[in-house]
């Protein structure tokens, strides 16, 4: 029986659906004048957050608190884990005071599993992001987002991304939101395209299930959604491009590059934007860009992972890795 | 001087023969010997090898006596049929003195469970910059002829060439970790498919590769001769066959784990996998069983690497590299390479003792089963088939990356100078 939500790779086609319809049923209760449901009354969720991240961290805690459970957070900065503490002895403490479920972002590829698997806690564990690996309600809210721009939110239900050709374009090669994002399009039916310079292309990409181009301008064209990453400031120093003007004039987007989309397509962006790097501020404030949508729907995904993992149908969530045995 | 007869023992894998000991010698080697007055050990249907010689172990003391010890280490390598074993000189203080190198020697002889040969620092403090006294280690009562920075790699190029140059006046040895520093910052697991699905940090073939062409044109250079550890890839492979064929003076370890598992283990993110240089694909684990089958890889070496539990109990990026090995190296050798029809156990006889004691110069050790030899000896029972528990292990760690899987083969007794240091699978 599975209770964890570790990567986007995990879900069926039927489960993200599911996860998607759940949220729209979820998104509903934030048009109520209260905006609380009871389901999660008497539970426990813990934001187990190693690393900074304000913006997740809070949309989790919204949905959990739209759910009625109690909400617990625990950011590694000035705690025990700063004094050498170790993951599990700090989950094991958690899960003593009573936890039903955990949270965690964490700086390392696969700590989400080890947490799920080791034996550690029984608790239910979400990923919230790790290291450069997965991030899967950031590709559930993405895909949810597309949905309801694309389709529509009534006409939408029910309906996967088939035929849907997404554009992601930045820096692939540290990106958990790539990685997700490529998992869970596949599974709903949609083609994605990766846009990136060579050096942001992780050696083995080859054996994913989408299409690499360098060429940002000849992918535009095709593309209902794109995605533009943030390229961090550190990368700079590690040559994997000569300058930050060079990147931004190969693959920023820009208002003459948004003008070569269709006029139907999205732009779209997990945040936090660097202005006048990949994105400039036209396109940025542009009626196109859905950042701040993408950012409310985190909260109904959320909700409706909480829900299905913890308080609803479970079999909504199955089929993950953690029950294959090794 | 006690006596002991191995009855029935084939010798090397060969026909049924007796083996009498005396004292710390083979006294005689033949069919129908007698028993008088000796102790009999009924070895039908087991094989007698020469006691086995690990040219890479890492035995942790001094410095790291809580995850093994001389005592510990060389108890898990008589239990694994080892006579000799190189202990690495990655200790604290690291090994890069008379001083150090003789504690452990002097260790090792007084616990006599093992032969302990301590391998010398090339660099002071594995540092890479400046040359470790090679000549005064060499010259202490260890008598150290192998020299390693493993660990760490002795990227500079001109610090690699004087050791290569260097050792020559001894004829010692350079023994290469080959990993060019730059290309594997922040490396957690072979770059490759599995790499960049999970999102861990690529150690590419090419670091490896590229330090070894490096390091064989270095020797063929400067004429001397160069050992390249654990040797994990296709690629490495083509490179050191490429320079015996040139005729440059070169020798290859292979490790078992990189005969056996694949990077695809690392999907489990459990950090019982995490090892140094990693585990690559099923296309490197063919190449490397094929390189050591036609004798381009020359030995099989342990890389024996205890760590503490609570190393490997953690998330995978927090992890410390190493598996222990000494304890099913043999049994993983049966599984690969002579369950598999590559290697005859005579084979087996000379990528494990013969050549690893050539190389490091291990006196006594890795000599033929014949009259008048010292009796390092170790007798499998290859027939046996068990599951893998650490809990047995004589080894202080437990870091094994096979426990709960069946393996081949079993030690059931070895000598050590005629001593029996093992007996039914039994420390004594």
């Amino acid at each position: 029986m599975l209770r964890h939500l570790i990567s986007a790779a995990d879900l069926t086609r039927d489960d993200a659906v599911l996860i998607l319809d759940t949220a729209e049923e979820m998104a509903r209760v934030a048009d109520r004048p209260i905006k609380k449901l009871p389901t999660l009354r008497g539970r426990t969720v813990v934001n187990l957050f190693f690393e900074d991240s304000t913006r997740t961290r809070i949309s989790f805690e919204a949905a959990e608190k739209r759910l009625s459970a109690d909400v617990i957070n625990f950011s590694a900065k000035g705690s025990s884990v700063s004094k050498g503490e170790s993951l599990k002895d700090t989950a094991q403490t958690l899960e003593a005071m009573g936890v039903d479920a955990v949270v965690i972002r964490h700086g390392a590829s696969g700590a989400p599993y080890r947490l799920a698997t080791s034996g550690w806690i029984d608790a239910a564990v979400i990923n919230a992001g790790d290291g450069t690996h997965q991030h899967p309600t950031q590709a559930l809210l993405d895909a949810f987002t597309m949905r309801r721009r694309l389709i529509g939110r009534d006409a939408g239900l029910g309906q996967d991304l088939a035929g849907r050709r997404i554009t992601i374009v930045g820096d692939i090669l540290h990106s958990r939101v790539a990685r997700s994002n490529v998992d869970l399009l596949h599974t709903l039916g949609a083609e994605v395209t990766l846009v990136a310079p060579p050096t942001l292309v992780p050696v083995g990409v080859e054996h994913w299930p989408c299409e690499v181009s360098y060429d940002l301008d000849s992918t535009l064209p095709k593309s209902d959604a794109v995605m533009m990453l943030r390229v961090q400031r550190e990368r700079m120093n590690a040559a994997f491009f000569p300058t930050e003007r060079e990147y931004s004039r190969r693959y920023g987007l820009d208002g003459d590059r948004m003008a070569r989309m269709p006029e139907h397509a999205i732009v779209m962006h997990p945040g936090p934007m660097v202005r006048g790097m990949e994105i400039t501020a036209e396109v940025a404030d542009s009626d196109r860009c859905t950042v701040v949508e993408q950012v409310a729907n985190g909260v109904s995904i959320r909700m409706a992972v909480l829900y299905l993992l913890l308080g609803g149908n479970e079999s909504a969530v199955s089929h993950a890795r953690t029950t294959e045995g090794k | 001087m006690s006596k002991i007869l191995i009855r029935g023992a084939k010798v090397l894998g060969g026909d049924a023969q007796d083996v009498l000991i005396d004292g710390e010698i083979i006294a005689e080697v033949g069919q129908g010997l007698s028993a008088e007055g000796a102790e009999v050990v009924e070895a039908a249907g087991r094989v007698l090898l020469p006691g086995l010689v690990d040219l890479h172990t890492h035995l942790r003391e001094p410095g790291r006596e809580d995850s093994e010890t001389v005592l510990t280490g060389t108890r898990a390598a008589a239990s694994g049929g080892y006579t000799a074993v190189f202990a690495m000189a990655n200790t604290f203080p690291v090994a890069d003195t008379a001083g150090v190198v003789e504690q452990v020697y002097r260790l090792g002889r007084e616990h006599g469970y093992c032969d302990v040969q301590p391998i010398g620092a090339v660099t002071v403090g594995l540092e890479g910059r400046k040359l470790a006294e090679l000549g005064a280690m060499h010259e202490s009562a260890a008598g150290v002829t192998v020299f390693s920075d493993d660990g760490k790699c002795v990227d500079d190029a001109v610090i690699m060439r004087r050791a290569l140059e260097y050792v020559k006046a001894f004829g010692g040895v350079v023994a290469q970790h080959a990993q060019e520093p730059r290309l594997t910052e922040g490396a957690q697991m072979n770059e490759g498919v599995v790499s960049a699905e999970l999102g861990l940090g690529g150690w590419p073939a090419v670091a490896e590769e590229s330090i070894i062409a490096r390091d064989v044109l270095l020797a063929e250079h400067v004429g001397s001769r160069v050992h390249i550890c654990h040797l994990s890839t296709a690629g490495s492979v083509e490179i050191v066959r490429w320079a015996k064929s040139r005729g440059i003076d070169v020798t290859a370890e292979v490790t078992p784990h990189h005969l056996l598992l694949t990077d695809e283990l690392v999907r489990t993110y459990n950090p019982v996998y995490k090892v140094n240089p990693p585990l690559r694909t099923e296309r490197d684990v063919l190449a490397l069983r094929e390189a050591l089958a036609d004798g381009t890889i020359d030995i099989v070496a342990t890389d024996h690497a205890p760590h503490p539990h609570e190393d490997k109990d953690c998330e995978w990026a927090a992890a410390a590299m190493g598996m222990v090995g000494l304890e099913t190296a043999l049994s993983v050798v049966q599984e690969t390479m002579v369950d598999t029809g590559l290697l005859t156990w005579a084979q087996v006889a000379d990528r494990m003792s013969f050549r690893p004691a050539g190389i490091g110069q291990a006196k006594g050790h890795g000599r033929p089963v014949s009259a008048g030899e010292p009796a390092n000896l170790t007798l499998v029972d290859t027939a046996y088939r068990g599951s893998v528990d650490p809990a047995g292990f004589a080894s202080r760690s437990r870091n094994t990356p096979y426990e709960g899987r069946e393996l081949p083969g079993r030690v059931t007794h070895t000598w050590l100078r005629g001593k029996a240091t093992l007996v039914d699978g039994k420390l004594t």
